[in-house]
């Protein structure tokens, strides 16, 4: 039996990236769903501590270094691999599950990074890797949003590199641990970070690329890079006030954003962009309440976000890939399980008692009134009532509800029932015994998230938010548009900017070259008057005339030598 | 074609479920009556708060996000054409 486990556990997924390829059939199917679940076990083995170091120049990495904060997020990273894969197994694509195991095995290696040159490296691994799974949806759309997509992280990645170079510089460590965003280097790091957490201005990668993703692509995008993003903000910036207002931005932000949205996984989009806001005011506050709430976000947010998005990917791809809520609508006769799944999802996104979100998020907002922040506090309330808003109902309203499209579904097969109903146990499951949640967080737990006033509390906001979502739905009629954000810059006038510089160097080229070839050839005629075949250069000269001037030659000479 | 309509999209049943809600939301109210709830800062002591701010702060985020609408919304084709 192994005691502990002394190699980077992320090595498990790549290896199964590397074998999906040569295998069919049950299989495949047997050794995909095996290899999260080993990881699951190895990250578990791992000791806390540094247990393994690697020469490289002149640095010593310290690529296994696992604590409770680690063990965390690896652990619910890889049981989101698992239950993604379930999810995904009559994915056509040969690409999508083994792009989405390096894109995990990324995450994981982020969480046991010791040292931010093995951090860097993962980081940049979960760049490309989640590309290609975009990339798996196989479309032209989807295509053209993945060299966006990787375009900002790959921004991001070099933002994070120039500071990762600067601190080493610095402080002569490679050591990944708690910094103060003080100097330039620093600022660079925590930059890097928070343009993966979808952090304004840099947001509108996210819902630009992952709703082009694949009915299962999808699900695993949402998990791993704005969660590893907060992951190494609670590792390298807790307490950073700074990220209370740059959270509160997100919450608000995507709270907007989804409600003016018609595409439903857009809509989810954006929610992640307010969730992951919750989880970074958490961090800025930086007690061990919020510390923990915020870690203790992330969990439950992984599996009710990817239970939503499980919920829209089977209506994807039962309805042949109709996504706008305009065209949907009453699926919930045809696929009432789905409805139920999604619906399931909504309430733990809303943070509904006895559900998940209920005893994660509760946490935050108690450390704000701990710490008399009264307006964060206000903030996350209104935020609260606004994630009701525009996911806890916008979302099952718009898609299951509403009127009847006329779209006649089935509900999906058997295997995406099953990780649906494994994730929507876990929401129940972990809001009504939140107690192996709170085991497992980085800080001990002393918050009773059940108490009398919490909970009357928490129903007011939400039941009200409600009715105040009936009673403005003519105001929130669908419509077929899109929103503009910050890519706008990139996508609309960057593209105008440099159209306009090629269409005018064009015509000053073609100007130039005009001019030039007008002097060229006013500069050939001229020549070509004296020198051409009339040309005067070009004359035939009578014999006469030559012996004239020979006589003239000769009687010159005769002149000088006389003299 | 005539097809019975499902249970949920009679119109006797969202006018019970609307009953229901209005029920519902009393209830949610008067139970404050029922404990003393413990207050950390003013306004969250006042009768009432969360309902109140939970539907206003719905109300202005809606009205909020038309308004942007007005100016952010464009057509779906809008990155596609020149």
């Amino acid at each position: 039996m192994i005691e502990a486990v002394t190699f980077p556990p992320a090595l498990i997924l790549f290896a199964g990236a590397i074998a999906l390829p040569f295998l069919v059939g049950v299989a495949r199917q047997v050794v995909a769903l095996a290899v999260p679940l080993l990881t699951l076990w190895a990250v578990w083995l791992v000791p806390d501590g540094n247990v393994m170091t690697l020469p490289f120049m002149e640095y010593l990495l310290t690529p296994v270094e696992g604590d409770r904060l680690s063990r965390l997020f690896a652990t619910i990273f890889t049981i989101m691999t698992f239950t993604g894969t379930l999810f995904g197994l009559r994915q056509g694509s040969k690409l999508e599950l083994p792009a989405a195991f390096v894109y995990a095995g990324g995450a994981v290696g982020v969480t046991f990074a010791g040292d931010m040159i093995t951090m860097f490296l993962f980081w940049e691994i979960m760049a490309v890797a989640s590309t290609a799974v975009i990339w798996s949806a196989g479309s032209a759309a989807a295509y053209r949003a993945s060299m966006r997509y990787i375009l900002m992280h790959l921004f991001g990645g070099v933002v994070l590199m120039a500071g990762i170079v600067g601190h080493v510089m610095q402080t002569g460590s490679i050591e990944f641990g708690p910094m103060q965003a003080d100097n330039l280097a620093t600022w660079m790091i925590l930059v890097g970070f928070l343009i993966n957490a979808g952090a304004p201005p840099f947001s509108s990668w996210l819902p630009d690329a992952y709703p082009e993703a694949s009915w299962s692509g999808m699900v695993f995008l949402s998990a791993f890079t704005t969660k590893t993003a907060v992951y190494v903000l609670l590792r390298g910036f807790p307490g950073s006030e700074i990220l209370i207002p740059i959270g509160t931005y997100m919450i608000f932000y995507g709270i907007i954003y989804a409600l003016l949205e018609n595409d439903m996984r857009r809509i989810l989009s954006y929610s992640i962009i307010n969730q992951v806001g919750f989880m970074v005011v958490g961090i800025g506050i930086g007690t061990e309440l919020t510390l923990n709430g915020a870690a203790a976000h992330a969990f439950t947010h992984i599996i009710y976000k990817a239970l939503l998005l499980m919920s829209a990917g089977s209506v994807l791809l039962m309805t042949g890939g109709v996504r706008r809520c305009t065209d949907l609508g009453g699926l919930f006769k045809c696929m009432p399980y789905t409805a139920l799944m999604g619906i399931v999802g909504a309430l733990a996104i809303s943070s509904f008692p006895f559900t998940s979100g209920f005893i994660s998020k509760s946490m935050i907002a108690q450390g704000a009134a701990d710490q008399h922040m009264l307006w964060v506090w206000m903030g996350l309330a209104a935020a609260s009532a606004g994630v009701f808003l525009h996911a806890g109902i916008k979302y099952p309203w718009y898609v299951f509800f509403q009127k009847d499209s006329g779209l006649r579904p089935s509900e999906p097969p058997w295997s995406m029932k099953l990780s649906m109903s494994l994730f929507a146990a876990l929401c129940i499951g972990l809001g009504v015994y939140p107690d192996p949640l709170y085991a497992i967080l980085p800080y001990p737990v002393d918050y009773v998230p059940y108490t009398t006033g919490h909970v009357v509390a928490m129903l007011q906001l939400l039941l009200f938010s409600g009715l105040a979502f009936f009673v403005m739905l003519p105001y929130m009629k669908r419509t077929l548009t899109i929103t503009l954000d910050f890519d706008w810059l990139y996508r609309k006038l960057f593209r105008i900017a440099a159209r306009e510089l090629v269409d005018r160097s064009a015509t000053a080229h073609a100007a130039a070259f005009e001019d030039g070839e007008k002097r060229l050839t006013q500069l050939v005629a001229r020549i070509f008057r004296s020198h051409g075949p009339h040309g005067i250069l070009a004359r035939t000269w009578p014999t006469g005339s030559m012996v004239l001037w020979a006589a003239v030659l000769l009687a010159l000479s005769l002149v000088f030598s006389y003299q | 074609m005539v097809d019975e309509k499902h249970w949920l999209e009679r119109p006797e049943t969202i006018a019970k479920l609307w009953r229901g809600g209005w029920v519902l939301l009393a209830l949610l109210l008067g139970a404050e009556f029922g404990y003393h709830p413990h207050a950390y800062f003013t306004v969250d002591g006042w009768f009432g708060f969360h309902a109140f701010y939970g539907f206003s702060a719905c109300v202005a985020m809606v009205l909020g996000a038309k308004l942007l609408g007005v100016y952010l919304k464009r057509g779906e084709d809008y990155y596609d054409r020149d």
